[in-house]
């Protein structure tokens, strides 16, 4: 049980594309950022400081005050060997971890698994976007995915309400008990039952919720927002995924970039300041990975793959600093001309695991690794 | 006039050889016979599928990249507009039993050359197959055999080769898997160069001779000094190999079989038909049509209807045709492209070389709601071309109509679907509800498409 006597619950945001570490928390004191970054630099004074060294890109205001306030670990070089520098292949290496082979189950559809290992509730797991990411796949896990909450349900195509609650009725009908029909028949009637629970459950939130915040127009804003109302609705779910992209920015970076954590940093403040004046802050953290970072020296308007990066852990209930080490810069110390990483991603995985979740973490991250200690504030 | 049991069975066979067929094409395949139309799915006549046009409205298809979404808008239009409907399956039924995936190979233009290539000889010599397979960058990069070195053998290929692809486990051992990798070394792709800093750069293959160990090698009870090639004769003399193939046309043609890593353990659900169809492959050096033919034409395929859970691919692909939903201009392709992941099956990204589990494992509370949703709002769409013929269909003779008529003729032209008593009942009183039903106009058009879209929403209609 978290601060607030309720159960722990987990909120992924994922920055899709390969978000620039080096333009992220840039080493403002270090000359070989203004050497390698001779397009994309950020003038040293406009750098939001967070300490002698490391400061926050100029568009992260609102991160800069979660920093600030304590709440925010930031975790420094992240990643895994050898770094595939391809989107598809990294991000599966993420969510499933498994770097050498490749992998079927996702680490948040075992740790679900643990979690509701009977699945009696099927909203569980929350997927706020279209597709489900294979992080929360796993055999025997059900995940709703809302691609929008306020019209998440089944038979949406029915403009009329009455006669889709009527017809919602016959759905249910439809699917209660049928011996001797066949497993698969019977199978299906209670995932039927359960999707109709869940889109029910799922409805709820919007209804219940009110708040004196107002979040912005950004695609990420209204996926926060969704969860906010589910997770203020108290549905019981325990882990919640979304993304927001894209980070890839081979071109036209300094734009690009500036405008993405513009909008990630509003969200995630908005959101956050939402859950508080809901008092619904204290049993839930955020965390934020992307699955590289980028090329240390950028190809005059954008920078290419790379490979460590770096994450953030968010919540009251986080010890708010930096872990793990900054990656070296000299041009020699880079591999392939990207910073090395030096903290492994399952170790982290593993903090959130055991430390928040309370679950075990090997036999969900695959085996053992080094687990900076950022939760217990 | 065909039979309603012609209609049904004609409807069956165009499910499973094709993805599915509207109400006037089945009736006139009807009248031309069964035989005569299985004969015309295995040795299609159509035009193939106009790519002009594809690529005319949806350059972004033709883009060589690493992301497989142009990849999957491309083979949507493929199996959406195809008129060689089972040359497409056949296609598909290769993907699952040969899965390569782009969350690997990162270079989605080759796993389409893959692709082509089931397409242009799925039907063909199953040996041509396997020995494209080793040769085909995509399935080289996937398995590692590129890392497959005289000096160093890399297993994955090897091993793939003969537990997902050609015999089962439990049909070979750990030696036959080193000593089949030993004599695939050296099989590997032209400059390897890394992606970065040059970008992509097309893949080609070639056997290197200095790679490629050329010592002897003991393999399923053999001895000799074995290249890739010689394996491969060697795996198609197994009784195994025919038996594997056999099985997995009948889990993805007839009914439902167990998960493939079980088939060591479970017996085919119906091991006759299994024996009967390996025969005909080794009977026929192990060309695919025959044993389609013989499939298509047998009593446990005929008497196998809705025995399958419709796989997302089916669902989309059915479901598009039959509404008539997709023309080559519409730029809602792409977004169409993803459909079928977001209900499950991402084509073209399997979850693992295992390729995708079947069955009940499509349907999951997450995946139902998308699976639902997708045929309901289509079916439910009166502006649609096929769903007006559809609604035509339902309302085409007498002046009257009961709402167990209107339900019945629904379900008629949806499927045939078969549906229970308890499921039955709540269609009828749906309709019911809605009071008297007046022919043709708005309304009737209404209820007859809200009447599709409850029965797409029913637990029969998952099955095909």
């Amino acid at each position: 049980m978290a601060g607030n006597g309720k159960p722990p619950v987990l909120v992924i945001l994922q920055l899709t594309g390969g978000n620039d570490y080096f333009n992220t928390l840039i080493p403002y004191n270090d000359g070989n950022y203004y050497d390698m970054r001779p397009s994309l630099q950020v003038p040293q004074d406009r750098v939001l400081k967070l300490d002698d060294t490391l400061g926050m890109h100029p568009a992260m205001g609102p991160m800069k005050e979660i920093y600030d306030s304590g709440d925010m670990a930031i975790i420094h070089g992240i990643g895994y060997a050898n770094s595939p520098r391809s989107h598809f292949r990294s991000m599966d290496i993420w969510h499933t971890c498994e770097p050498d082979t490749v992998g079927t189950e996702g680490w948040l559809g075992r740790a679900l698994r643990e979690i509701d290992p009977k699945g009696e509730n099927p909203v569980t797991g929350v997927n706020v976007d279209q597709a489900l990411p294979r992080a929360l796949v796993a055999p025997g896990v059900s995940v709703a995915s809302v691609a929008d909450l306020s019209t998440y349900g089944l038979l949406t195509s029915i403009e009329q309400e009455d006669q889709r609650n009527q017809m919602l009725q016959r759905f249910a009908n439809m699917y209660g008990p049928a011996v001797g029909t066949g497993q698969v028949m019977e199978y299906l009637g209670q995932t039927g039952l359960d999707a109709l629970k869940g889109a029910d459950i799922l409805k709820v939130a919007p209804e219940q919720y009110s708040s004196s915040v107002e979040y912005g127009s950004s695609p990420i804003a209204k996926k926060l927002k969704d969860i906010a109302q589910i997770h203020t609705a108290d549905v019981g779910t325990r882990v919640f995924y979304t993304s927001h992209g894209s980070f890839d920015t081979h071109a036209a970076q300094a734009a690009l970039h500036a405008g993405l954590w513009t909008e990630v940093s509003e969200a995630v403040a908005d959101f956050w300041d939402d859950l508080r004046e809901h008092d619904a802050d204290q049993n839930v953290i955020m965390f934020m990975f992307s699955e590289f970072g980028r090329r240390v020296r950028d190809n005059g308007s954008g920078t290419d793959h790379g490979a460590a990066g770096a994450a953030f852990a968010i919540g009251p209930s986080i010890k708010g600093g930096m872990y793990s080490e900054y990656p070296q810069t000299r041009p020699e110390a880079l591999e392939q001309g990207d910073l090395v990483p030096n903290q492994d991603y399952r170790g982290v995985y593993s903090t959130i695991l055991e430390d928040w979740l309370h679950l075990e973490a090997a036999p969900i991250v695959n085996g053992q690794f080094e687990a900076p200690a950022f939760i217990g504030a | 006039m065909a039979s309603r049991e012609d209609i049904a069975l004609m409807s069956h066979l165009m499910r499973r050889a094709g993805f599915g067929a509207s109400r006037d094409e089945i009736e006139q395949m009807c009248e031309q016979g069964y035989e005569v139309t299985v004969e015309q799915l295995l040795n299609p006549t159509g035009p193939p599928v106009d790519e002009y046009d594809l690529y005319r409205h949806h350059p972004i298809t033709e883009v060589p990249g690493g992301a497989a979404a142009p990849g999957q808008a491309a083979w949507l239009y493929f199996m959406a507009t195809t008129q060689r409907p089972l040359e497409e399956k056949m296609t598909l039924f290769w993907h699952h039993v040969f899965a390569t995936g782009n969350a690997k190979v990162d270079n989605c233009f080759h796993i389409m050359d893959q692709i082509a290539m089931f397409r242009s000889q799925g039907m063909g010599s199953y040996r041509d197959l396997l020995k494209g397979l080793a040769a085909d960058p995509a399935m080289i990069y996937w398995l590692d055999n590129n890392e497959n070195h005289k000096h160093a053998p890399n297993e994955n290929w090897g091993r793939e080769l003969l537990e997902l692809f050609s015999l089962g486990v439990g049909n070979y051992t750990e030696k036959d898997v080193f000593e089949c990798s030993r004599a695939f070394t050296g099989w590997t792709l032209d400059a390897k160069m890394p992606r970065y800093p040059y970008g992509r750069f097309p893949w080609k293959f070639v056997f290197r001779p200095e790679d490629h160990d050329y010592s002897e090698k003991t393999f399923l009870g053999q001895t000799g000094n074995f290249n890739g090639e010689d394996i491969i004769e060697i795996v198609l003399q197994q009784e195994a190999c025919s038996k594997f193939i056999a099985r997995h046309l009948y889990n993805f043609f007839v009914a439902d079989e167990p998960q493939v890593p079980a088939w060591n353990i479970e017996e085919p659900r119906n091991p006759e038909a299994v024996e009967m169809m390996a025969k005909i492959l080794v009977e026929n050096d192990y060309e695919i049509k025959p044993v389609l033919r013989a499939m298509f034409n047998s009593d446990f395929f005929k008497e196998a209807l809705n025995q399958k859970v419709k796989s997302p691919v089916e669902v989309v692909i059915g479901t598009l045709r039959g509404t008539g939903d997709l023309t080559g201009s519409d730029p809602k392709l792409e977004a169409l492209g993803k459909e079928p992941g977001y209900l499950g099956q991402d084509i073209l990204d399997p979850p693992s070389v295992e390729g995708w589990h079947t069955g009940r494992e499509w349907i999951n509370s997450g995946s139902l709601v998308k699976r639902v949703n997708f045929v309901s709002d289509r079916v439910s769409d009166t502006s649609l071309p096929g769903v007006q013929r559809m609604v035509e269909h339902v309302g085409n003779n007498g002046a009257t109509m009961s709402a167990e008529e209107l339900v019945d003729r629904c379900l008629d032209i949806m499927g045939p679907v078969e549906v229970s008593d308890l499921t039955k009942h709540e269609l009828v009183s749906n309709v019911e509800s809605g009071g008297k039903i007046e022919l043709g106009g708005e309304s009737f058009s209404q209820r007859t498409s809200e009447t599709f879209a409850l029965i797409a929403a029913t637990r029969e209609f998952q099955f095909g």
